[in-house]
């Protein structure tokens, strides 16, 4: 399936989601840009379900966050068809102050590591992941430093 | 803390009981700092806890306060052994956004580098693996001391390069910041010919190794599942039958013009990553051959020398750039906010993703195969906690 076809068929199953098609015309560059979609939080995970077996996306690149300060946190996925090299990149914004996404570790298991990193480093929790934990950072370390609010100066506490 | 357990394991062990046992963080075969807390029964691990993050420093936060012509140099101390395809990534996202292009001699300096290094990257990974599961291949240090000296023959390269060993700040937004120096290319030529002789002469003392086929062969295998679903990359996941080589998909940089094999092994088990690294290694060398024969003349950077490190000005944009590292796919997903630093960077580490499949393969192995397996996924520390 190609980058045109995927966006044909998420725009016909998924009329909420916006597909950006900016991204898709830096091919010039020699490189697949991703299909970047943007979907509502509530579909979110039946969204990543209709990417894994309707576009056929099972590998899993990586997940994360961007904090865009007022507008809140957005969550970043990205999952390719390693078979006919579609790139697709899924986003959704969870509102501002909100930071609780729904758990995509029952579709992938490489979001397990990939949830707990993110919860880490903006606090998001992941609801329906089976063990969110800190996992780069200390249990006891206070704050989530990837956060804008989150100076990059912060005392911490002394080395234990 | 492995003494007492031994003790324990003798005085309490009845055949039923469940030991848990630290392996780590400073275990030899971790390879850098990693905590594996295991559980076991007799010899047999049933549980294991992956601890990472010793080595974090946040890169993604450091990538927010430097500007594109500062980070480059910084990329490279994610994956310090592998330092050229991580700052190949950064500028290559840096340049999606930009739409900036890079001359071809650029393209090509970049791909010798890149290849190389992948070389040097897989020669630390056989030295390290061999000497992990040691005394069994008769000898142990062997094989790592051959290795370490062909690896020292691609860092002498690089230092008549760019003047540094280990961490290089070779490649800048718009193109690379050395030219060959005068006789580079020979000396290049002589070192190929002697690592592709070499590399004939390990795979000959291992796989006439009945213990290394032993310990090798059936241990930790990953299935195609869940190779994709970990999204594990580059021999973990040609190893398991994906055929899956950016350099092939996406053609980056200038991967097109060359020829070169991507190999794939099915068995999914120890020995087949290491059969995929043995081919990589030729096809690594034979690209570097191909691109110093047709290496174009020209510039080597698509912009002027910077007079300030704030000069480089990437438009409002946002990119993902991966490149098929050493240890799979290494990834760059930049947002710019059209200011001289970025607004967000995220590092998505190959050996993050590969590590992740510990904890899914390692169970039902016995405490031996624990190191075997390890060192077959090659993981390195500084791009795991980044």
């Amino acid at each position: 399936m190609t980058g045109e076809q995927a966006r044909a068929a998420i725009a016909e199953r998924y009329p909420a989601a916006t597909v950006d098609a900016s991204a898709l015309e830096r091919r010039s560059l020699g490189e697949g840009g991703p299909v970047t979609v943007t979907v509502p939080v509530d579909s979110w995970v039946e969204f990543a379900h209709f990417a894994k077996t309707t576009l056929g996306c099972r590998f899993f690149s990586f997940l994360s966050a961007v904090d865009w300060k007022d507008e809140g946190l957005e969550v970043v996925v990205k999952v390719d068809n390693v078979d006919t090299g579609l790139s697709l990149l899924m986003k959704t914004r969870l509102g501002p102050g909100v930071s609780a996404c729904p758990s995509l570790t029952m579709l992938y298991r490489g979001a397990d590591w990939m949830e707990r990193e993110c919860y880490d480093m903006f606090g998001i929790r992941f609801d329906g992941h089976p063990d969110l934990r800190r996992i780069l950072l200390g249990d006891d370390w206070v704050g989530h430093p990837l956060l804008k609010s989150y100076a990059v100066d912060t005392p911490h506490p002394p080395y234990r | 803390m492995t003494t007492a357990n031994a003790g324990r394991v003798e005085l309490d062990y009845a055949g039923s009981e469940r030991l848990t046992m630290n392996m780590g963080p400073q275990h030899p075969s971790a390879h850098g700092v990693f905590r594996a807390i295991l559980t076991l029964e007799g010899e047999t691990v049933v549980g294991i806890d992956a601890v990472i993050g010793y080595l974090h420093r946040c890169h993604e936060k450091l990538a927010e306060t430097l500007t594109y012509a500062q980070y480059p140099s910084i990329a490279s101390k994610t994956d310090y052994v592998a330092a050229m395809t991580s700052e190949f990534a950064y500028v290559r996202a840096a340049e999606t956004i930009g739409t900036i292009e890079v001359p071809k001699r650029a393209e090509y300096l970049r791909v010798i580098a890149a290849e190389l290094q992948r070389v040097a990257s897989h020669l630390l990974w056989l030295g390290t693996w061999c000497l992990d599961m040691g005394g069994a291949l008769g000898g142990g240090a062997t094989i790592f001391l051959y290795c370490i000296r062909e690896r020292e023959l691609i860092l002498d390269l690089f230092e008549s390069l760019v003047g540094a060993r280990l961490l290089y700040g070779f490649y800048q937004v718009g193109g690379v910041r050395y030219d060959l120096p005068a006789g580079w290319a020979d000396q290049c030529r002589t070192t190929v010919d002697l690592i592709e002789q070499r590399i004939g002469e390990y795979e000959r003392m291992l796989e006439d190794n009945p213990f290394f086929m032993v310990r090798t062969q059936g241990v930790g295998v990953i299935s195609r599942e869940l190779a994709q679903e970990l999204g594990i990359g580059g021999p973990l996941l040609r190893g398991s039958g994906v055929h899956h080589d950016l350099r092939r998909a996406d053609g980056y940089s200038s991967y097109r013009d060359f020829e070169f094999a991507v190999p794939v092994e099915t068995s999914g088990d120890c020995f087949a990553r290491y059969r995929v690294r043995m081919v990589e290694f030729r096809q690594a060398l034979r690209i570097v051959r191909q691109a110093l024969d047709r290496l174009p003349d020209g510039p080597i950077s698509s912009r002027p020398g910077l007079k300030s490190v704030a000069q480089v000005r990437i438009p409002k944009g946002e990119a993902y750039a991966r490149i098929e590292g050493a240890r799979g796919e290494v990834g760059c997903y930049l947002i710019s906010d059209g200011s001289a630093k970025p607004y967000r960077m995220k590092w998505r580490g190959a050996s993050f993703s590969n590590l992740a499949v510990l904890p899914h393969i390692i169970p039902g192995h016995k405490v031996a195969d624990v190191v075997a397996i390890m060192g077959s996924v090659d993981p390195v520390f500084g791009e795991v906690d980044r």
